[in-house]
């Protein structure tokens, strides 16, 4: 008899065929860099798989995430996938309110203890004991640690989440922290962006649904099939960088040429993301596509990190201003050396006493 | 640190210090030896000293005949890794970039096929000097730790920045930052080793051709 919680009979349900769900598969396998004969293995898998509870916790964020994830152009198959697991808590998706709201958290919290899902988007105030952002009259930072305890794995979602965000870009008045930062003993996987490609969010469920496991991680917690390479190694206009032919301005006639934005202040060499391959909106580009150079925004610190606009080689601080005061101080120091050294010499010249025959 | 930040440190406060000490030094180092002063000679001069001196400053960048006889290999490798070097650091784009942000003024790139063939000669030359210093006897003998300390921070910046235009060995953010922290190196370096003579060579120069010039004979 069919598992009728099944993702295979969900999906029939909802009128998509075998074929279309294979091609996801297919799709998925190729994007994180698996093996052809794994889409089968994939397709098995999450055919069979049953609907994993996740609760997801929005705190200090934008819902750009969300966003990103559930308007990204519908239906696609990634979206529906989204509707397979069994999303049990979240704020601006679910239709309960208020105390329902909660309990429905607390319910499959402890339903499905050490086994659900925490996705978490947004970053967590730690200053004056979390007061600055609360839900229900709970802090994030109670909230995360009560959630994260009976969590079989955490997704932080967004760079918020990842690796602070935009809440912790300086002065941080909140006191603004990542999710690894507060949580030291569950697996974290962090899909940074702002926001994150849909297809890597919905990639990263298909894995864990698929192998059981969450996927190889770089040093930052990111999965390598998507954050591997950077945007500079698969942009459609790198060969014009490796020319040396770069626009200058936003409109001049590189840029109408459609050369390298690297001189207007791209980070694509820095930034690791897919944004190149996978794109945005149903594949219809990405912002270098656009005519605009990538922020960074799959990465640490991307808000402090200097001006969106001044080129990588550009000094992150003033060097100017140091160099003229040091020009200043080392021209000081060596006429004021030369000074004494000539006082010096003038002094022994004149305290110099003549020999004379009689000292003889 | 992660990555990022690091990178982010050596673009901001790791340059700030580099460029600290290696103004500071140089001001400090070139003008002290300008101010060293001679005794003022009471004879009648029979030639000029600064017209003198200053040509002496444009000539010696070209090489004597009698010299370019002797250890030609040194002459010419040592033009090629200079040239290029110099090829390298000012006319590449990246580093006009980075050079317009401090000076606030820029100038026009060569392009990269040039700024390619540049750096690999200067790179090849360097190694084979390196190869000859080790080799040659009479080189053996005179270099000490601080030539090839010299070597290898004048080599890094080159082996670095070459692997980052070409995308060799790493990825781009380790090797810009390890780009920029060699260059921050040698910058501070540069008032305390040998490799000062990147000015007081034309001091030199000058003063060689101004006392020649003062007593009228050839420098």
């Amino acid at each position: 008899m069919a598992d009728h919680d099944s993702l295979e009979h969900r999906l029939a349900e909802q009128g998509i065929s075998r074929r279309a769900f294979l091609k996801f598969c297919a799709a998925m396998a190729s994007l994180m860099a698996l093996p052809p004969g794994s889409a089968v293995a994939i397709a098995a898998a999450l055919a069979k798989a049953k609907r994993p509870s996740v609760i997801w916790l929005s705190f200090q964020e934008c819902t750009g995430c969300t966003e990103s994830l559930t308007r990204s152009h519908s239906p696609t198959l990634e979206s529906l996938i989204f509707d397979m697991i069994s999303l049990d808590y979240h704020h601006t998706l679910q239709a309960a309110s208020g105390f329902a709201a909660e309990k429905s958290r607390d319910d499959a919290m402890q339903a499905y203890y050490g086994k659900y899902l925490l996705l978490v988007d947004g970053s967590i105030p730690t200053k004056d004991g979390g007061v600055y952002s609360t839900i229900a009259g709970r802090s994030n930072l109670d909230l995360l640690h009560e959630a994260a305890k009976g969590a079989a794995a955490i997704v932080a979602v967004g760079t918020c989440a990842a690796f602070g965000g935009i809440p912790m870009a300086k002065p941080n008045p909140t006191g603004a922290v990542a999710v690894s930062d507060l949580i030291k003993d569950k697996p974290i996987i962090n899909i940074s962006g702002c926001p994150p490609i849909p297809a890597v969010i919905t990639g990263v469920l298909a894995h864990y649904l698929t192998f059981g496991e969450l996927p190889a991680l770089d040093e930052l917690g990111r999965p390598k099939a998507f954050y591997g390479e950077t945007i500079h190694d698969h942009c459609y206009r790198r060969p014009f960088y490796d020319q040396g032919k770069f626009a200058k301005t936003f409109d001049d006639e590189g840029a109408r040429n459609g050369w390298c934005l690297y001189e207007l202040g791209c980070k694509g060499p820095t930034t690791h993301n897919a944004c190149a391959t996978t794109k945005w909106n149903g594949g219809a580009g990405f912002p270098i596509e656009a005519g605009h150079g990538c922020l960074g925004c799959s990465e640490p610190n991307f808000w402090d990190a200097g001006s969106f606009y001044a080129p990588l080689p550009a000094p992150s601080a003033d060097v100017t201003t140091i160099a003229e005061v040091a020009a200043v101080t080392g021209a000081a120091a060596a006429v004021a050396l030369s000074a004494l050294d000539r006082a010096k010499k003038k002094r022994a010249q004149q305290a110099h006493e003549k020999l004379t025959v009689k000292d003889l | 640190m992660n990555p990022q930040d690091l990178l982010y440190w050596v673009r901001g406060t790791g340059l700030q210090i580099a460029a600290a000490i290696f103004v500071l030094g140089m001001s400090y180092r070139m003008l002290h030896l300008v101010l060293l002063g001679r005794k003022k000679s009471l004879a009648i001069p029979r030639g000029s000293e600064w017209a003198y001196g200053l040509r002496i400053m444009w000539q010696r960048s070209f090489v004597l005949p009698e010299l370019s006889a002797r250890g030609k290999f040194t002459v010419v490798a040592g033009y090629i890794f200079h040239l290029g070097f110099l090829i390298t650091l000012f006319f590449l784009s990246q580093h006009i970039d980075m050079l317009r942000a401090i000076l606030k003024f820029g100038w026009p790139a060569l392009p990269r096929s040039v700024i390619d063939i540049a750096a690999i000669l200067s790179i090849a030359a360097m190694i084979a000097l390196l190869v000859h210093r080790i080799i040659d006897p009479v080189k053996r003998l005179l270099s000490d730790f601080q030539d090839y300390l010299t070597w290898a921070l004048t080599f890094l910046p080159l082996l670095t920045g070459f692997m980052l235009l070409r995308s060799i060995g790493f990825g781009y953010t380790t090797l810009l930052t390890l780009h920029i922290l060699s260059v921050e190196l040698l910058l501070i370096a540069i008032p305390f080793t040998k490799l000062a003579h990147m000015f007081s060579t034309f001091v030199s120069r000058w003063y060689n051709g101004a006392s020649a010039g003062f007593r009228g004979v050839k420098a």
